[in-house]
């Protein structure tokens, strides 16, 4: 019989693997305990603390994310002492840049002062891009704090929008470290790094050059991990509220992998895609071409009538004449020349249900087996 | 692909050949990059072209272009020498193992050096490697099967598989990957002239009999009808007069473009349904505004035989309908009633008629996509193939002997080129070119070529530099590269301005109808 080792965590009592951290443990058995940098399929870094937990014995406040479920520990998640820590943790990031959401606070003098001066440096008169969407306004929300009790620090580096598709705002940056491990650790890019030390700590591209001229090739993988405004895309930048849009599941139309998609619907539009998280085949990666190549749905170059050419030149029809002719000259030249004098060319584009219904129209309706589609081209 | 996506993190061995798989399937590569860097593979890159995989490869294999079959067969050769070979495999899931050993026996590593220029040495340190391994995996794409020796090269692959027992187990496989998101379903669903749907024979008369009473139909023909590329000389010859081509863009796609231009305006009627006015659908008589994924509901089939949910998100432009719809109208209109309230009733239907999918629904894939087969409803699907047998029961080795492309180069056109995809851009761009940003990273056509080459015809990077083929000329701008390789050049296809596909060779595979975009000869000069 194996003796099953055993966990106490906010007083009960849980059994683990051997490889589990307390983070898993806690999240397999529903305890939730909040992280910023901890980015699944990775290397934990610790970077953040906001995870900091209570572990009977133990001198410090143990990050859970990396830290090993061992036998016989006791762990609280919410103690007053770990809340103590995340709310310390919590005003010193609110502090540290833009961050102004409404979390900020507005009993200071400052307020207005420190509005007009993220307005002017993000050339914006709106709240910050992400209010709404944000894991540290979330965190700010749930342990009640606000960014006033320390003094904003100066802004060191200018937003960056000279990129197709990302902006990078600097001023919003937390350091938590997790674009750098989308980028690395998932997509394996490896355009990003830490770059410089202490308070001057940027997440840099190629020796700190603007993502276009660095090895990104904007798949946007940091963009969606990014639990703060920091990333953003650049389309969707102020222009998308999370709370604006309905979101549709669906599948990629690009390459033959199948990405899981969400379309970010506004208006009739869609505004933004980003990956389906946990799920098969891409668990929430995508490319530049899947995550960004959607301005083809609403382009202005869409045929939206039937159209006849006559001398050479098109014109519009009704459906019921377009139909009427299609079918008509197909079966004229079917009768006149034959089932083998005319072809269908199906497409990798459409449905599978399509593709049938071509395959079906070709062989039961026109009797022919000339079907064929361009993918192998 | 006889393996899932995710397997490929299973391998300890990644064999790639032929994929530019960073570029052309992005996420996927993600999986292939990772097992290196994390999981301990071993990845192998076999490719003429310096692609980015090469910088996470142990080994990089440089062929001659067009030369596939000689280095399989050279690899094959050391694992068989060097008692490599998974017997056991080879006793109990193969037969023809004698056939193969004999032809293979003088593509020892030195003979397949002159062939394909790769170094017996590496040659043999790529079969050991790939051999030895518990578990190996081949990932290919369109640089093994858009040759005249396509489907050779495609054989040829599985042989290595089989011969090593690489196939049926995790980690393993023979893994084409599909450029096009919905190819596999394509095929699925019988856009191809010889067969209906799920690979079921025209030429089996029990099928075709199925299928007329499924239908409520006679007189299906049992004769295999004609691949797209014997469709248009036939249209050239004038005998084949008709044609209704579906969200296809064949006057950038298409080999020997010029030919295939003459050949489609010599069609009596030509209809095309797309979502842009194309480059083909301007030669149309009619076309037919159709809708874009975003539009309707359906499935796609992706490279792993996963069947996934396609979701209607916004309503249609104008006037413009989902494709099915169109075709049902056309066939209602010329006699035959098609009639569907919505496209999970047209699943159905295929799930009753295509063995393979049987066992789907749309309410079993709605969370995750499930891989076919699977053929009844009980049935979990089927994410490894070959796990027990083949489907012709015992797997069959194709003693295959190399034979050159049917281009080389010569006096008059000394260079290589070779054509393929490129990261930013989309097939023939219809889609992708409506976007600011990835045409901002790849504005239009280009000529990759090395330093040495450049040097050797005096073209700077950005040079404007003609192209010539025996069949067509393009003009596009330089792109000195350190990818390319010297004596050949590379050109995206994508780009009508420039279309690669004025120079390509429509020589065809004789049993795929694939055309050799990977080969062909040209010649080069400074453009004024
Ligand atoms: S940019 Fe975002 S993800 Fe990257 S370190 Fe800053 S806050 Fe974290
Ligand atoms: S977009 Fe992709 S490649 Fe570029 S920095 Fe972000 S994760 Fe890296
Ligand atoms: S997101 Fe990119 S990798 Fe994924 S299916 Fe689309 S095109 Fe392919
Ligand atoms: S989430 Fe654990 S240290 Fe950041």
């Amino acid at each position: 019989m194996t003796t099953s080792k055993i966990i106490t965590i906010n007083g009960r009592e849980l059994t683990f693997e051997n490889d589990e951290t307390i983070l898993e443990v806690a999240r397999r058995n529903g305890i939730e305990i909040p992280t910023l940098c901890h980015l699944k399929g990775t290397q934990p870094t610790g970077a953040c603390r906001i995870c900091v937990v209570e572990v009977e014995g133990a001198r410090n406040l143990m990050p859970a994310c990396c830290t090993p479920a061992a036998d016989k520990m006791v762990v609280r998640t919410e103690s007053p002492q770990v809340v103590a820590a995340r709310r310390l943790i919590i005003q010193l990031m609110l502090a540290s840049g833009n961050h102004n959401c409404a979390i900020r606070g507005s009993d200071n003098q400052d307020w207005t002062a420190f509005q007009l001066k993220v307005q002017e440096e993000d050339g914006s008169s709106d709240l910050c891009p992400v209010w709404g969407d944000c894991r540290l306004q979330d965190l700010a929300y749930r342990y009640q704090v606000s960014g006033e009790r320390f003094d904003a620090t100066v802004n060191r580096y200018p937003i960056e929008d000279v990129n197709p598709f990302i902006v990078r705002d600097f001023s919003r940056c937390i350091l938590c470290g997790r674009c750098v491990q989308a980028c690395c650790e998932v997509q394996v890019n490896n355009a990003i790094s830490f770059g410089y030390r202490g308070p001057f700590s940027k997440i840099i591209a190629a020796g700190d050059r603007p993502l276009k001229d660095s090895d990104c090739v904007f798949c946007g993988e940091c963009v969606q991990v990014c639990p703060v405004g920091a990333l953003v895309e650049k389309e969707a930048r102020y222009r998308v509220r999370p709370w604006e849009t309905g979101k549709v599941r669906t599948t990629c139309t690009y390459c033959g992998v199948g990405c899981q998609i969400l379309l970010h619907v506004k208006d009739g539009k869609v505004v933004k895609v980003t990956g389906v998280p946990d799920s098969p085949p891409n668990h929430g990666s995508l490319c530049v071409k899947g995550r960004f190549g959607f301005d083809f749905i609403n382009s202005e170059k869409r045929l939206t009538k039937p159209l006849i050419k006559e001398n050479g030149k098109f014109r519009e029809a009704d459906w019921d004449e377009a139909l009427d002719l299609v079918a008509g000259r197909f079966r004229e030249i079917v009768e006149k020349n034959g089932s083998e004098s005319v072809g269908v060319l199906t497409s990798a584009r459409v449905t599978n249900e399509e593709n049938y219904i071509a395959n079906k129209f070709a062989r039961a309706v026109l009797k022919t087996n000339n079907i064929d589609h361009c993918a192998r081209l | 692909m006889t393996n899932t996506i995710a397997d490929i993190e299973e391998a300890d061995v990644i064999l790639v050949t032929g994929s530019n798989t960073t570029e052309n399937h992005p996420v996927l590569s993600a999986f292939v990059k990772r097992a290196v860097k994390f999981k301990g593979a071993k990845l192998i890159v076999v490719d003429p072209r310096r692609i980015k995989l090469t910088q996470f490869a142990d080994l990089w294999l440089r062929p001659n272009l067009g030369t596939d079959v000689a280095w399989i067969n050279g690899m094959m050769n050391v694992i068989i020498n060097e008692g490599l070979l998974d017997e056991d495999f080879v006793d109990r899931r193969t037969e023809g193992f004698e056939a193969l050993r004999k032809v293979v026996e003088k593509y020892d590593p030195e003979f397949v050096e002159g062939i394909t220029g790769i170094p017996a040495e590496a040659l043999r340190a790529a079969a050991r490697l790939y051999g030895k391994a518990g578990a190996a995996s081949i990932l290919y794409c369109m640089g093994i099967t858009q040759h005249t020796t396509g489907t050779d090269n495609v054989k040829s692959l599985a042989n290595l598989a089989m011969l090593t027992g690489n196939l049926g187990r995790p980690g393993t496989g023979v893994n084409p990957l599909r450029g096009q998101n919905n190819v596999q379903g394509a095929c699925d669903m019988g856009g191809l002239p010889n067969v209906f749907s799920g690979y079921q024979p025209v030429t089996d008369l029990a099928v075709v009999k199925k299928m007329e009473d499924a239908w409520g139909v006679s007189g299906i023909p049992t004769k295999p009808g004609l691949t797209v590329t014997k469709m248009i000389p036939m249209a050239h010859e004038g005998r084949l007069k008709a044609l209704y081509i579906m969200g296809e863009n064949p006057l950038v796609s298409d080999p020997d473009l010029n030919h295939a231009e003459k050949s489609i305006k010599n069609l009596d009627f030509l209809v095309v349904q797309d979502i842009f006015l194309t480059e083909t659908a301007q030669l149309a008589d009619v076309v037919l505004p159709s809708t874009c994924f975003a539009e309707k509901d359906g499935t796609f089939s992706n490279t792993e035989r996963r069947v996934q949910r396609v979701r209607k998100a916004l309503e249609p432009p104008g006037e413009s309908m989902e494709d099915w719809k169109i075709i049902c109208s056309v066939a209602t209109r010329m006699g035959y009633e098609m009639k569907y309230p919505d496209s999970e009733a047209i699943f159905n239907e295929i799930a009753r008629v295509t063995p393979s999918y049987a066992g789907l629904s749309y309410a079993r894939i709605e969370k995750e996509g499930l891989h076919w087969p699977c053929p009844s409803a009980e049935h979990p699907g089927t994410p490894i193939l070959h796990t027990q047998q083949f489907a012709r029961g015992r797997g069959l080795f194709h003693a295959i002997e190399w034979i050159p492309p049917s281009e080389q180069t010569d006096d008059e056109y000394p260079m290589y080129l070779t054509t393929g995809r490129i990261l930013y851009q989309y097939h023939t761009g219809t889609m992708t070119m409506k976007t600011g940003g990835l045409n901002f990273k790849a504005p239009e056509a280009f000529v990759e070529i090395s330093a040495a080459d450049a040097a050797r015809y005096r073209l700077a990077d950005g040079d404007m530099v003609r192209v010539s083929s025996r069949r067509g000329e393009i003009v596009a701008r330089v792109k000195v590269s350190s990818k390319a390789v010297d004596g050949t050049i590379f050109i995206p296809f994508h780009f009508a301005r420039a279309a690669a596909n004025r120079l390509t060779n429509a020589a065809l595979d004789p049993v795929s109808g694939i055309p050799e975009y990977k080969v062909c000869a040209v010649r080069i000069s400074k453009a004024a």
